[in-house]
């Protein structure tokens, strides 16, 4: 054995000792930034412009609502960048927001088409986030679509601001730390309806329920027969149906003869149209069962797509996240802004995006970053007003907003086409409220990316 | 038991408007052989006939009120169909008929697509393989379906039946059950009475006429026929144009049922394709017998009794027969030898 060092052990050490010192000269300077610790993260902007990602569906049944997030968006973008009126910034309580842009950069966008389908709206957002630098994904009009990008999302560090999804699931046993959604759920509304419900028909009364078969239908029926059997109703038969099933025929006979005196159509979009329209063509509307009048009722309402329904949704009772006749500052100022710009006013889906561009604008704005981890965190646990459903709270344990909701019934003498819905009642926060535990589900960390 | 006859009475509505769209396309198979995946949309097409009538009859004056402000600050407008100003109670009339009344616009304008698709498409992919046939006419349907889309949007689009037919008619009375025990739709019941008029229509055309005859001799053997100096291209043709028109009034007369939207023919084109191929590639009175035949199962496998015994029959009856059929009988139900078979 030899002590003897070779030329090659020297050069080795001294390559060592060199790259070290390289390393702590560099470093030098960072110590005394107070940057020094941040890492990097996920399409972290360099530039004067912070892209956003609206995935919305433009093709595909629900491609009418994506139009009205899309055009929410532009508007959103307009009033963060300080153009046209400004519409919600002006009554938003936050005043970070100067019309700015963000952090100094103007907000630009690229957009995706999720079509309704899983698969595709991930493989549209993947692209804005690998391909066109999006920092943040935001929009949709399905709760299937939600969760499957949610997921995506949280795997590549970054933010997604949740569109229209009303399952538990998204902020329940599928919710993720980089996932927030502003709409309501089914929890919430089946809190919020069944008092109505229990007024106007009473205690003693058997539901029918058809159920559209996916994650939403499942979680609205579970919502609605945990509120409505709770005050005395009982349930006679619940029903899954196909989506997209076109005729219901075969599944509203069976209700004809069931015993029940009112039908759950756990139905959203066109299977909420057929089916309510078919349900009042087969008479159940007309007709007395145990010495009641029959009833109907859409727990989940769209104005976008209860017009579709006709005259069949007068008087129909169900609950939806906002509506355009609101008469608070920041509604007025949002249809005000929407209705110039468009020439109609806006829907439930195009308020709920709105807000989540803003909402996310201003969370950047108060965290001085993009960085996913630190946008979380001034989202969790924010109050804000002004937006259109009063006093509004982010919570921490989920990323669920929490906020008044709205009960609604199918107006009896519209004025214009639009006016489809009359709020009948506006449920406070603290009766729709329920314990982060309840729905399951873990956060786990933020990911940057 | 009246659970048993408002499930055949669904079945044999929903079977008539499978029987409607597979007896063009099994009809277009037998003449020209080809595999016409671009049917569905032709349904849709009529439906969309009943949207457009409907559109044109509101057409509306408007007028704007300075008075009232919409909740954005412009003028209310006040709008009021012309045809109501013009005709007043007739006008109210005609708008409330505007389903049946756009039958009279269905058939001419699916009867021209009809041929203009034929002469300007279909005819170069005669000779072509099935592949080829299913691709273009596929493609087809789907620029047809996003014209549609940009046209009148993705919601569906509300056309309501006529005042008179718009409730249910207590049909149990009428064989012995007790009253509401067996209530169903009128519109449901015209459909069904509407649909054995055109099929029976149909069949007469093609049995009792010289031209229909032709047209059977030519799907028995186009080239003798050709031979005896008859234009069989033609009538070809006009048959593809009678295929288009009985799918366009089918698919308008379906709008009261099924509120139409971009995508509804593509819905039907599928099951309608099972349809025919269970009843027999071109065969009219397989297609007919089996859209009835489906519709039916379809029905039956929905209700809670039998979903309860097997969950989910109801969404996988018409393939699961499908499957059955073609083990038993390769050639479906009442299909002949040698048809697309090389």
């Amino acid at each position: 054995m030899s002590n003897k060092k070779t030329p090659i052990d020297t050069s080795k050490r001294n390559l060592l000792k060199g790259t070290a010192g390289i390393i702590a000269a560099g470093s030098m300077p960072l110590v005394f930034s107070n940057k020094a610790f941040a890492a990097s993260y996920r399409n972290e902007p360099k530039g004067g412009t912070v892209t956003f990602g609206f995935n919305v569906p433009q093709t595909g049944a629900y491609a009418d609502e994506g139009a009205d997030e899309l055009r929410a968006y532009k508007l959103a973008v307009q009033h963060i960048n300080g153009e046209g009126d400004g519409g919600m910034l002006n009554t938003f309580s936050s005043k970070t927001l100067k019309g700015n842009g963000v952090n100094g950069k103007k907000v630009v966008y690229v957009t995706g088409d999720t079509q309704t389908k899983s698969d595709a709206a991930r493989a549209s957002a993947k692209r804005m986030i690998e391909k066109d630098g999006a920092v943040m994904i935001t929009g949709g009009s399905s709760s299937g679509v939600a969760i499957a990008v949610q997921g995506l999302c949280q795997e590549a560090g970054v933010i997604f601001m949740a569109g229209l999804t009303h399952s538990n699931d998204t902020t329940g046993k599928d919710k993720r730390a980089n996932g927030f959604r502003h709409f309501f759920n089914t929890e919430m509304t089946g809190a919020a309806l069944a008092p109505v419900l229990k007024n106007n028909y009473g205690t003693d009364r058997v539901a029918y329920h058809l159920t559209a078969d996916y994650t939403w239908g499942w979680s609205q029926e579970g919502s609605i027969r945990k509120y409505t059997e709770a005050m005395g109703w009982k349930t006679s038969q619940a029903v899954k149906t196909p989506v997209g099933a076109g005729d219901f025929s075969q599944y509203i006979t069976p209700v004809l003869n069931s015993g029940a005196d009112v039908l759950v159509l756990n139905h959203y979009g066109k299977d909420m149209v057929n089916s309510l329209t078919q349900a009042v063509q087969f008479g159940l509307r007309d007709k007395q069962v145990n010495g009641k009048d029959f009833t109907i009722v859409v727990p989940l309402y769209s104005r976008l797509m209860a017009a579709g329904a006709g005259d069949n949704v007068k008087g129909i009772f169900g609950s939806t996240n906002w509506h355009w006749s609101l008469q608070d500052a920041g509604s007025k100022a949002f249809v005000k802004s929407f209705g110039q710009a468009y020439g109609f006013p806006p829907s439930q889906a195009a308020h709920t995006t709105y807000c989540q561009a803003v909402l996310y604008a201003d969370a950047c704005q108060r965290a001085g970053s993009f960085k996913p981890s630190a946008v979380g965190a001034a989202l969790e646990g924010f109050k804000f007003d002004g937006l259109g459903n009063g006093p509004t709270e982010y919570r921490a344990e989920d990323h669920q907003c929490f906020k008044d909701v709205l009960v609604v019934k199918g107006k009896e003498n519209p004025s214009s086409k639009f006016d489809v819905l009359e709020v009948v009642e506006v449920t406070p926060r603290s009766q729709v409220e329920y314990k982060p535990s309840m729905l399951g589900g873990e956060l786990g960390p933020f990911n940057n990316g | 038991m009246d659970a048993l006859v408002l499930q055949i009475l669904n079945g044999l509505d929903k079977g008539a408007a499978y029987a409607l769209i597979a007896l063009g396309l099994t009809l277009v198979f037998g003449t020209l052989g080809v595999v016409n995946f671009a049917h569905g949309a032709l349904f849709m097409l009529g439906a969309f006939c009943a949207v457009s009538v409907k559109a044109l009859l509101t057409l509306e004056h408007v007028a704007l009120d300075p008075e009232k402000l919409t909740a954005w600050g412009t003028p209310m407008e006040i709008r009021t169909p012309y045809i109501e100003s013009w005709f007043g109670d007739f006008g109210a009339t005609l708008i409330d008929y505007s389903v049946p009344v756009s039958i009279l616009l269905a058939i001419p304008v699916m009867l021209i697509l009809g041929i203009i698709m034929e002469r300007g498409l279909i005819r170069h992919f005669y000779k072509r393989p099935h592949a080829d046939q299913i691709l273009v006419t596929f493609g087809l349907a789907i620029v047809v379906q996003e014209i549609v889309k940009a046209q009148f949007g993705a919601n569906p689009i509300p056309q309501p039946a006529p005042d008179i037919f718009a409730g249910s008619a207590d049909i149990g009375l009428l064989i012995g059950f007790a009253e509401n025990a067996i209530v169903y739709p009128w519109w449901r019941i015209i459909y069904l009475i509407f649909s054995a008029a055109i099929l029976g229509a149909v069949f007469a055309f093609l049995k009792y006429t010289t031209f229909g005859m032709v047209v059977r001799a030519g799907m028995a053997d186009r080239e003798t026929v050709g031979l005896l100096g008859i234009d069989i291209d033609r009538r070809f043709t006009i048959v593809f144009g009678l295929a288009t028109v009985v799918a366009g009034v089918a698919g308008v007369m379906y709008t009261p049922i099924l509120s139409p939207d971009y995508h509804m023919g593509m819905d039907f084109l599928v099951l309608s394709f099972v349809v025919v191929v269970v009843g027999g590639m071109g065969s009219l009175g397989g297609a007919v017998a089996a859209g009835f035949l489906l519709g039916i199962l379809q029905s039956f496998a929905s209700m809670n009794e039998v979903n309860s015994i097997l969950p989910g029959i109801d969404q996988i009856i018409i393939y699961l027969i499908a499957v059955v059929v073609l083990l038993v009988r390769p050639r479906g139900l009442m299909g002949r030898k040698g048809v697309m078979e090389d």
